[in-house]
């Protein structure tokens, strides 16, 4: 059962994926998911501070502060600090989603990010 | 007396009136704001920034104005600390060794902690009360505040909110919140 998804997954993987077998298309489609906070019942989405585009540049959804491009393409240092990366993954994951992203959708991010 | 000592005595007295009325003009800024030019907190000295001040400027001017330790005592600022999951509603969590090193600089820069003009009168304005952990809320927040209209503030586009003192205070990354540098968009310098 676990099987034929998983043979037809290994086979679609080059055509979606990074070679590191994450999917930017997942990514880009998680991005732009909207979640629902159950406390509030206020709408989030990643791209609600950041944009759906990572080449633009956004802004914080309460203060206004603005936020650099998220797209290494534009902006060379995104995605160089590891430490950088779990600690605004682990607060904004918890926020949006009210959990913590996996990581196999933290990949997926990384991978859409990266390939903007 | 002759004529020369009654002019000297006359010019004399011009003199001391004239310094006099220097001396007591007022000026509602304090000194201790004057030593603060061009730096961001007490704790900064003019041109150097130290490697725990620019660890709380990056990180806790990520999403907001990096409001100076002074502003409330350090018991208020343990509540911050301890509750930063959810941060006025935001999740703003961090490393455990970078929240210790934040915390203990914040603590150490408190409103008692230094002695500086804000944070003194920060810390009088309490009266021995635990406070709130809202800067805008204190009461030496909303005295300072107080003649202010909605339309200039959280009404105003450019503004937004009482949080935002980069947007009037146009010294504030200097540490200075001085009310003749104020500029409120929209409006200009504030005339009081």
């Amino acid at each position: 059962m676990i099987k034929l998804p998983l043979m037809i997954g290994i086979f679609l993987l080059p055509l979606v994926a990074q070679a590191d077998g994450f999917s930017a298309a997942a990514g880009e489609e998680f991005w732009n998911r909207t979640f629902v906070d159950t406390g509030s019942g206020q709408e989030r989405r990643c791209a609600s501070c950041h944009t759906s585009d990572p080449r633009q540049g956004g802004k914080h959804a309460k203060t206004g502060k603005p936020i650099a491009p998220m797209a290494p393409s534009v902006n060379p240092e995104r995605l160089t600090d590891n430490r950088k990366i779990a600690k605004w993954f682990k607060r904004n994951c918890k926020w949006t989603l009210g959990r913590e992203c996996t990581p196999r959708e933290q990949g997926d991010l990384l991978a859409f990010l990266r390939s903007r | 007396m002759n004529k020369t000592a009654t002019i000297i005595l006359i010019l004399l007295a011009l003199a001391l009136l004239g310094s006099a009325g220097l001396a007591l003009s007022d000026d509602d800024q304090d000194s201790d704001d004057d030593d603060h030019r061009k730096r961001w907190s007490r704790d900064a000295k003019p041109g150097v920034v130290s490697a725990l001040q620019q660890q709380y400027v990056d990180e806790c001017g990520s999403c907001h104005f990096p409001y100076q330790p002074g502003f409330l005592p350090a018991q208020s600022w343990e509540r911050v600390m301890s509750g930063l999951e959810d941060h006025f509603g935001e999740n703003a969590e961090l490393p455990a060794e970078d929240a210790r090193q934040i915390g203990n600089y914040l603590r150490a820069n408190a409103a008692g902690a230094v002695s500086d003009g804000v944070a003194n009168r920060s810390l009088a304005a309490l009266q021995g009360r635990q406070g709130p952990i809202r800067i805008t809320e204190t009461r030496f927040f909303r005295r300072e505040h107080d003649d202010l209209t909605r339309r200039m503030v959280q009404d105003n586009p450019q503004v937004g909110s009482f949080s935002n003192c980069e947007a009037c205070h146009t010294r504030a990354m200097e540490g200075s919140f001085d009310e003749h540098q104020v500029r409120i968009p929209g409006y200009g310098r504030w005339d009081d």
